[in-house]
C-alpha cells in the first residue's frame, strides 16, 4: 500500500527521504563496484517489465478481487539486492509521477517500505538461506513466499508507523496495526506465489539466469548476512534517533501522537476482550526507548481531556469561513481568466 | 482498472508533457524544486488547519490554466487514488469527538475538521505532483534530477524505465488482449494465466535486454550514460521561483484567509 | 583504399549450445560497395553481422575489418569503424529522446556539447529528421524510428554501414523513403535482409548464405534473377520481376 503525502508530517517524509537517499547512493556505488555493463540496460528493462506486470489484472482464487505483482523480490532474485533495490525505488518514482500512487514527499516512505525490506530483507535473510543458488523448486516457492511475506508485513507496519508519527490520522496504534497486518499477509500470500510462480517458469525456460546468474549477480552476494543486518541496525537507530529529535522540536509530532496512540477512554473499554493482545503487540514494537508507549497507556487521565481546538475564538473562524469562500472564488476567477486570456 | 486505459492514461500524460507554454519552458529544477517546496508547505501545517489551505489552490490553478492542462482529467486521476487517504482518514471523524464552534450556532466535531484537512492536503499534493509531471517532460525531470545529484545509475536507470514502458506497454497490451480474446469470461484472468504471461514477458524482456546492450555497444558504450547540459537557467525561472517562494511564505505565515474574510465582513457590516 | 575493406575468411561459429551457426564462410567487400545479405530463416545472416562488430568473436578462422584484425582487443576500435542498425528500431533507440539517442554515440567518443550538437544536427539532416529532434521515440511512427536509428548510428561517422532487415515493418512509402536515401550513402553497405526488392535496388552485389557458408557471390542482376539458384535456397524472384 503507498503511503500518501497527506497522511506524513513533513518530519516523517524527510527522515524518509534521507535514509531512502541513503540506501539509493549506498546502493549505487556497490552496484558501480560490482556490475557489468551488460546489466544497467538489463535493470532499465526489468524496471519497465514490472510496471507493466503490475498493471495486468489477476483474480485472486475465492475473493473475486484483483490483485497484482509487488515485484522486489523477483528483481532481488534475478538482479540482486543492490540492482533490485535502484530499479524499485525507480519504479516509485515513475509510479508517484505518473499515476500520483503515493507522491513525492511520500516517495521516501514508499522505497523504504517497499524496496528496502524486499530488497535487503526478505533476501538476504530469508530468499537467499533457504533458496540457496536456485537449485530445486521446492525452496524457491518456500524461499519466494516466505519472503514476501515478510517483507511485506515489514512494510504494512512501517506504514502504521509513519502514519502514527505524522500525526493527521485518529486512528490508534493497535487498531491499525490489527487492520494493516492481516490485509497485507493475504496480499502477501497472493504476491508471493506469483512470485515464487514466475521465479520457476524463469527456472524451467531458461535455468542459467538463475542458476548461473547469467542476469549478473553481484559477488557481494555472498556478503555475510551479520554485515548486512549491522548495517540494518545503524540505520533504524539512526533514523529513530532523528526521528525522535525531529518529533521533539516539532509540536505536533511524537509527545502528541503519543497521546493519540494510546487510544480515548471509550475505546479502551470497547477492546476489553483482545486489550491483552494488544498490550503485548505493544510491549513488543516499543523498540525505542523514548517511545514509552506503556506507560503513556498508563496515565489514561491526561489522555481523556478533549482535543480542543487550538486556540481560536468562533469570531475568527467565521472570517475563516467566508475567507475560505472567498479565496475559492478567487482562485477560480484567475484561472478562469488565464484561460480566457490565453485562447486569444 | 483495465490495462488498456490504464496505459493510454499514462500516455495522455506523457504527450501532454510536451506541450510549449510558459510553464512547459521553465527550467525542470525550478519546477522541480518550487513543487516539493510547495508540497512541505502544504503538509507542515496542522492537522486540523483547513481555511489556510484554500489560498494554496492557487498553485494547481496557475499551472493547469497557463500549462494547458485539462482539469477534468488531473481530477479523474486524483479521484482514482484517493481510497487510501480517504481509508485512512475516516477514522478521524469516528474517533475525534471534540466540538468546534464554526459559525455561531454551529459547531462540528473536530473529526471532521482534520478529516477536511487531509483531504484538501491530499488534493493538493496530488494535483500538483501530476501537473508537474504533466508540464515536465520526463526526460527533463531526469536531468534536472542528474544535476541536482543523484546518483547516475538512478537516473540512468529512471530513463530507461521511461522508454521502455510505452514499448513493453504495447507488448503487454497485446498479450492481454490476446488473453482476453480468447479467455471468455473470467477464467483466463487467474494467476496461473497470469503467471505464464508474466513469465514469457520477463524472459522476452532478459532477450530485449541483450539487443539493447548490443545496440548500446555499437555506439561506444562502456559503462557510463552520458548526461546531457542543455539547460540553462534563466530569468523567467528565477522570477518564477522568487515569486513562487514568495507566496508560499504568505500562505504560510498570515492567515490569508482569514485576513480576507475579516475584509469582507467589515465592508458588509 | 584499404581501410574500408570487409574480409571474412573461413569464419566458423559455434554457439555455446553447439549449433554451428557459420561454417568456413569467406567473402571480401573492397571500399564503397553495397552487398545485400540474403538467405533462408535461420541461414545465419544475423549472426554474421554480430561478428562484424565483434558481438561474437569467431570460434575459427579471422575477420579483418580495414587494417584491423578481430580480436578482443581491437573490437572498440572497429565498433568505431562498423555502424551496425539491428532490425528492431525500439531496441536501437534506447535513450529517451531523439537528442539523447542520436548524441549518445557522440558523447560516447569523448566529444564537447558543441561538437555533440553539430553531429546530431548532421545526422538528423541527413535522414530528415531534424524537426523530432526534442520527440521521446514512442512518439515517432515506425518509419521515423528506422530513420532515427540510422542517424544515430550515422552520428558515430562509421567507415562501413551493416544494416539487419531495415525495412522490416515499414509501410509501403517509409520503405521507399528509406530505400532511397540508402541509395545516396557512399559508404559500405552491408544489408542482411528477406526485402529481395530492396537488396535489388539499394546493392550492386550479392551473397546467399546457407547453412553458415557462401551458396552463392555475384552481382545482384545475376544472382537476383536465378530463379533456380534462388529456389534452392528457400529464396524466390524479387517481386518486380515475377511479373514477366
Amino acid at each position: 500500500m503507498h503511503m500518501a503525502d497527506a497522511l506524513i508530517s513533513p518530519a516523517v517524509g524527510a527522515t524518509m527521504w534521507a535514509g531512502s537517499l541513503a540506501v539509493l547512493g549506498y546502493s549505487s556505488r556497490k552496484i558501480r563496484e560490482t556490475i557489468d555493463n551488460k546489466t544497467i540496460p538489463l535493470m532499465g528493462v526489468m524496471g519497465a517489465f514490472i510496471f507493466a506486470a503490475q498493471m495486468i489484472n489477476f483474480t485472486i482464487p475465492g475473493t473475486g478481487s484483483s490483485g497484482h505483482l509487488g515485484g522486489g523480490m523477483i528483481l532481488a532474485a534475478l538482479l540482486g539486492p543492490y540492482a533490485a533495490f535502484v530499479v524499485v525505488a525507480s519504479v516509485l518514482t515513475v509510479q508517484a509521477l505518473f499515476f500520483a500512487d503515493g507522491g513525492l514527499l511520500a516517495l521516501g516512505c514508499n522505497v523504504w517500505n517497499l524496496g528496502l525490506y524486499p530488497c535487503f530483507i526478505g533476501y538476504y535473510l530469508i530468499y537467499k538461506p533457504i533458496a540457496g543458488d536456485g537449485g530445486n523448486y521446492r525452496r524457491i516457492f518456500i524461499a519466494s513466499l516466505l519472503s514476501v511475506i515478510v517483507a511485506l508485513q515489514f512494510g504494512a507496519f512501517s506504514v502504521v508507523l509513519e502514519t502514527i508519527l505524522s500525526g493527521k490520522s485518529e486512528l490508534p496504534f493497535h487498531t491499525f496495526v490489527l487492520l494493516m497486518q492481516p490485509i497485507h499477509l493475504a496480499i502477501g500470500l497472493v504476491e508471493g506465489i506469483v512470485t515464487a510462480g514466475i521465479l520457476s517458469y524463469v527456472k524451467n525456460a531458461r535455468p542459467e539466469i538463475l542458476d548461473t546468474g547469467a542476469v549478473s549477480r553481484p559477488p557481494a552476494a555472498g556478503l555475510p548476512c551479520k554485515n548486512i543486518l549491522i548495517v540494518f541496525v545503524v540505520l533504524a537507530v539512526l533514523t529513530g534517533g532523528v526521528l525522535s529529535w525531529f518529533a521533539s522540536t516539532s509540536p505536533d509530532g511524537l509527545e502528541w501522537s503519543i497521546e493519540k496512540v494510546t487510544g480515548k477512554g471509550e475505546l479502551a473499554e470497547q477492546e476489553k476482550g483482545i486489550a491483552p493482545v494488544l498490550k503485548e503487540i505493544q510491549e513488543k514494537t516499543a523498540f525505542l526507548p523514548d517511545y514509552n508507549f506503556k506507560q503513556a497507556h498508563k496515565e489514561k487521565p491526561e489522555t481523556e481531556k478533549v482535543p480542543a481546538w487550538p486556540g481560536i475564538d468562533t469570531g475568527t473562524s467565521v472570517s475563516g469561513v467566508v475567507g475560505g469562500g472567498i479565496v475559492l472564488g478567487i482562485v477560480f476567477l484567475i484561472g478562469y481568466g488565464i484561460r480566457i486570456f490565453k485562447r486569444q | 482498472m483495465a490495462f488498456d486505459s490504464q496505459y493510454y492514461n499514462v500516455g495522455y500524460l506523457d504527450r501532454l508533457s510536451y506541450q510549449d507554454t510558459f510553464v512547459h519552458r521553465l527550467d525542470p529544477r525550478t519546477k522541480l524544486i518550487t513543487t516539493l517546496l510547495f508540497l512541505f508547505t502544504v503538509i507542515s501545517f496542522s492537522k486540523y488547519e483547513v481555511a489556510a489551505l484554500f489560498p494554496f489552490l492557487l498553485f494547481p490553478a496557475i499551472f493547469l490554466t497557463v500549462g494547458e492542462i485539462p482539469p477534468g482529467f488531473i481530477l479523474k486521476k486524483v479521484l482514482l487514488v484517493s481510497p487510501f487517504a480517504i481509508f485512512i482518514g475516516i477514522f478521524n471523524p469516528l474517533l475525534d469527538h471534540g466540538q468546534v464552534a464554526i459559525l455561531p450556532g454551529l459547531t462540528l466535531p473536530a473529526g471532521w475538521l482534520s478529516f477536511a484537512s487531509i483531504l484538501l492536503k491530499f488534493f493538493l499534493t496530488v494535483s500538483m505532483a501530476l501537473l508537474l509531471i504533466a508540464t515536465t517532460s520526463f526526460p527533463t525531470i531526469c536531468h534536472a534530477l542528474r544535476r541536482l545529484g543523484l546518483p547516475s545509475i538512478f537516473v540512468s536507470q529512471l530513463l530507461f524505465l521511461y522508454r521502455y514502458i510505452f514499448v513493453l506497454g504495447e507488448e503487454v497490451m497485446r498479450i492481454v488482449r490476446a488473453r482476453d480474446m480468447r479467455s471468455y469470461g473470467r477464467k483466463g484472468t487467474e494467476i496461473k494465466v497470469f503467471v505464464r504471461i508474466a513469465g514469457v514477458l520477463f524472459l522476452r524482456t532478459v532477450e530485449r535486454a541483450e539487443r539493447i546492450y548490443f545496440a548500446m555497444l555499437a555506439r561506444g558504450y562502456e559503462g557510463d550514460m552520458p548526461v546531457s547540459k542543455k539547460y540553462h537557467l534563466t530569468t523567467s525561472d528565477l522570477a518564477f521561483a522568487l515569486s513562487v517562494i514568495v507566496c508560499l511564505f504568505i500562505f504560510r505565515c498570515y492567515p490569508v484567509t482569514q485576513i480576507i474574510g475579516n475584509f469582507f465582513r467589515g465592508i458588509f457590516s | 583504399m584499404s581501410h574500408h575493406i570487409v574480409e571474412f575468411k573461413d569464419v566458423c561459429f559455434r554457439y555455446p549450445d553447439g549449433t554451428e551457426a557459420l561454417h568456413n564462410l569467406s567473402f571480401r567487400i573492397i571500399h564503397g560497395e553495397s552487398v545485400g545479405i540474403i538467405g533462408a530463416n535461420g541461414s545465419g545472416k544475423s549472426t554474421l553481422l554480430l561478428h562484424m562488430n565483434g558481438y561474437l568473436m569467431p570460434t575459427g578462422g579471422t575477420v579483418n575489418i580495414g587494417d584491423l584484425h578481430l580480436t578482443r582487443k581491437t573490437r572498440r576500435e572497429i565498433r568505431k569503424k562498423v555502424g551496425i542498425v539491428f532490425q528492431n528500431p525500439d531496441d536501437q533507440l534506447f535513450m529517451p529522446t531523439v537528442y539523447d539517442d542520436v548524441a549518445f554515440g557522440p558523447q560516447n567518443l569523448g566529444m564537447d556539447e558543441e561538437d555533440v550538437q553539430k553531429r546530431v544536427r548532421a545526422a538528423l539532416d541527413l535522414v530528415n529528421c531534424y524537426d523530432l529532434i526534442n520527440k521521446p521515440p514512442h512518439h515517432l511512427s515506425n518509419g521515423q524510428k528506422s530513420a532515427v536509428a540510422i542517424a544515430a548510428v550515422m552520428a558515430m561517422e562509421p567507415d562501413i554501414l551493416a544494416m539487419d532487415e531495415p525495412a522490416a515493418n515499414l509501410d509501403p512509402k517509409s520503405r521507399r523513403l528509406l530505400i532511397n536515401l540508402l541509395k545516396t550513402f557512399e559508404h559500405s553497405k552491408i544489408i542482411a535482409s528477406h526485402d529481395l526488392d530492396l537488396i535489388f535496388d539499394v546493392c550492386k552485389r550479392c551473397i546467399i548464405i546457407r547453412e553458415g557458408t557462401v551458396a552463392a557471390d555475384g552481382p545482384s542482376q545475376d544472382i537476383l534473377t536465378n530463379k533456380i539458384l534462388l529456389e534452392e535456397n528457400n529464396l524466390e524472384l524479387p517481386l518486380s520481376l515475377q511479373r514477366r
